[in-house]
């Protein structure tokens, strides 16, 4: 089993005065677990939508194996989807909810019985979906995207919702998936909830990406709490010396330095400080400050990433 | 396309709504059957003076009685196959299902093609289930009264089988107007409204004049009405325009345009919508 490469070429997405998504450019590859990443309202699932013909792009790309999923022969069999965890007819139960698909798939009723059992779902499917739980909701939207047996799964906050058990259970289960050889994206708002399971990451900020690469990008990256009492005049020696700054409660947040480096430049523009901490660069942190603009002011790192090694201030 | 036409009948067969409008169908058409069987088959057989009936002086005859009672499946009961067409599409709206439906079948024209063949099917079953109602309460109580049935005259079986397809376009015109108004409300309170009070109130408007009544020929009802040839309301026709109703084909026609048309229109437009 080897998924299909995803590949997002310039995707783009206007509704009306706001740009959602904006010129977005990654490539999702088989084998691994690739982790979507970035706060609610950032442009995921607008992305996701697009990737799967729901959503029509203003302009660019979005190809699995360089064709877009409206033209796939065998959709259900080649990308296996789970949007959200409400597209469901109430009336309907979990196993008729899947037969409805099966149907349009050509796919025996045996795969929906077999794509019930491997979510824990046979006897829930029996009873209607209007008295399910967002956990049930979830796993029946699991089997949905299991049911062709497809190479690719894209999956939107499929962790959200789930209890402890179903938690461990799934990043197992994505994992394995990954280890066969499938292609396996999925979004979340929490880099925590996701962290353990992941290999690489495309994190996404007001609809632009703000980084992407391996998981381990985001590690290891010193970062320096600092603050004086006249802070605008520190923001803006820090910019003088091409470093940018995060406002914080404590303080400003710079990336990529150490303390040294930043206290001499303050030292040089004569600021006089009252904090300098080093910051443990914890993987949290990073994915925070990569997002937190979404509601501050500017964005403290728009640089659309187009590597891993990509650094966030320019 | 045969796939999406499985599927199709699949989200139809899987929820009660089919079987609950068949329910309505079956106690509206039965009773309104009866009443008229009753009523009018008491007159044409002397038991109520036709004066006491207000029907000044003139029974109904007996040979037509039958048609009348059997087609008020459709004058009746067109509403139910039309109202089911309707939700199939606004339903997937209101649930959000359009998203695994476009998902499972990218090509969003055949999903709309598989819903009209599917309504159709279920317009037509809907119809049997009404006619057999209509027949058996209705053909019953006339025979109760002393008048032929007609269940052995072959043009009784071809009015039933025009009922039949009319109640199957119907569904097809239903479909049309769900893909349209895509808003379950608003798609069922526009169905209700110009079948029950706008269209009544343009047809009889209508037959006062005969340019319009040239015009009201072609009203969705009127064309129904057409094609199944029989209807309490052409029996009870008024006013002096006097207007040769439309062949039951060409009415068949006109009834399947709308159909054609509401869907082209609501494919052209709300349909091919971002899905979100």
């Amino acid at each position: 089993m080897t998924g299909s490469t995803i590949e997002v070429n310039g995707l783009t997405k206007r509704f009306g005065d706001r740009l959602a998504v904006d010129d977005l450019r990654f490539t999702v590859r088989p084998g691994v677990v690739t982790g979507f990443l970035g706060p609610n309202g950032a442009g995921k699932t607008t992305t996701l939508r697009m990737l799967l013909g729901l959503v029509r792009p203003t302009s660019g790309t979005a190809t699995f194996d360089g064709r877009a999923y409206r033209e796939l022969e065998a959709p259900l069999r080649t990308v296996g989807t789970a949007l959200e965890a409400a597209s469901f007819h109430p009336g309907r139960s979990g196993r008729d909810h899947l037969r409805v698909l099966a149907a349009a798939a050509g796919l025996p009723d045996a795969r929906v019985d077999a794509a019930l059992e491997t979510t824990g779902m046979t006897e829930a499917g029996r009873r209607r979906v209007g008295g399910y739980s967002l956990g049930m909701r979830q796993r029946l939207g699991l089997s949905a995207a299991l049911l062709g047996d497809p190479g690719v799964l894209v999956l939107d906050e499929p962790i959200n919702g789930l209890d402890p058990e179903g938690i461990r259970w799934i990043r197992g289960f994505l994992r394995a998936l990954a280890a066969e050889g499938r292609t396996v994206l999925i979004s979340s708002h929490l880099l925590t909830e996701v962290q353990q399971t992941v290999d690489e990451v495309v994190i996404i900020s007001r609809g632009r990406i703000v980084r992407q690469g391996p998981l381990d990008v985001l590690e290891a990256r010193p970062a320096v709490l600092v603050d004086a009492p006249d802070r605008a005049a520190l923001a803006a020696a820090l910019a003088a010396a091409g470093l940018e700054s995060t406002a914080r409660e404590a303080g400003l947040a710079v990336l990529d330095v150490d303390a040294e480096h930043v206290g001499a430049i303050a030292h040089a523009a004569g600021v006089p400080l009252r904090l300098l901490q080093p910051e443990s660069g914890g993987i949290e942190d990073v994915f925070f400050q990569l997002t937190e603009s979404e509601y501050g002011a500017e964005p403290a790192a728009t640089d659309a990433g187009t590597g891993a090694t990509t650094a966030v201030t320019a | 396309m045969i796939r999406a036409i499985a599927s199709e009948w699949r989200k139809l067969t899987t929820t009660r709504m089919w079987w609950g409008l068949g329910i309505v169908l079956i106690g509206y058409v039965g009773f309104t059957a009866a009443m008229f069987a009753g009523l009018f088959g008491a007159v044409a057989a002397g038991l109520i003076g036709a004066d006491a009936a207000g029907m000044n002086g003139s029974p109904i005859p007996e040979a037509v009685l039958p048609s009348l009672v059997y087609s008020t499946v459709t004058a009746v009961g067109y509403v139910i196959p039309l109202i089911l067409g309707t939700l199939s599409v606004t339903a997937e709206v209101r649930h959000r299902t359009l998203t695994p439906t476009f998902l499972a079948t990218p090509s969003r024209p055949t999903v709309l093609v598989a819903k009209l063949v599917v309504m159709v099917g279920a317009g037509a079953a809907l119809g049997v289930a009404g006619l057999v109602a209509a027949m058996g309460i209705g053909g019953g109580t006339l025979a109760a009264l002393g008048i032929d049935p007609q269940f052995a005259v072959a043009d009784t079986w071809w009015l039933a089988a025009r009922v039949a397809l009319a109640m199957g376009v119907w569904a097809a015109v239903g479909v049309g107007v769900g893909s349209l108004i895509q808003n379950q409300i608003a798609a069922v309170v526009v169905v209700i409204a110009f079948t029950q009070f706008v269209e009544p109130i343009l047809r009889l408007g209508a037959a006062f004049w005969e340019p319009a009544a040239q015009v009201g020929r072609f009203l969705p009802g009127a064309a129904g009405d057409a094609l199944v040839g029989s209807s309490i309301y052409t029996m009870v026709a008024v006013g002096p325009a006097t207007v040769e109703a439309l062949a039951w084909w060409q009415g068949g026609l006109v009834l399947a345009a709308y159909a054609v048309v509401a869907a082209a229109a609501g494919w052209a437009t709300a349909w091919r919508r971002d899905v979100t």
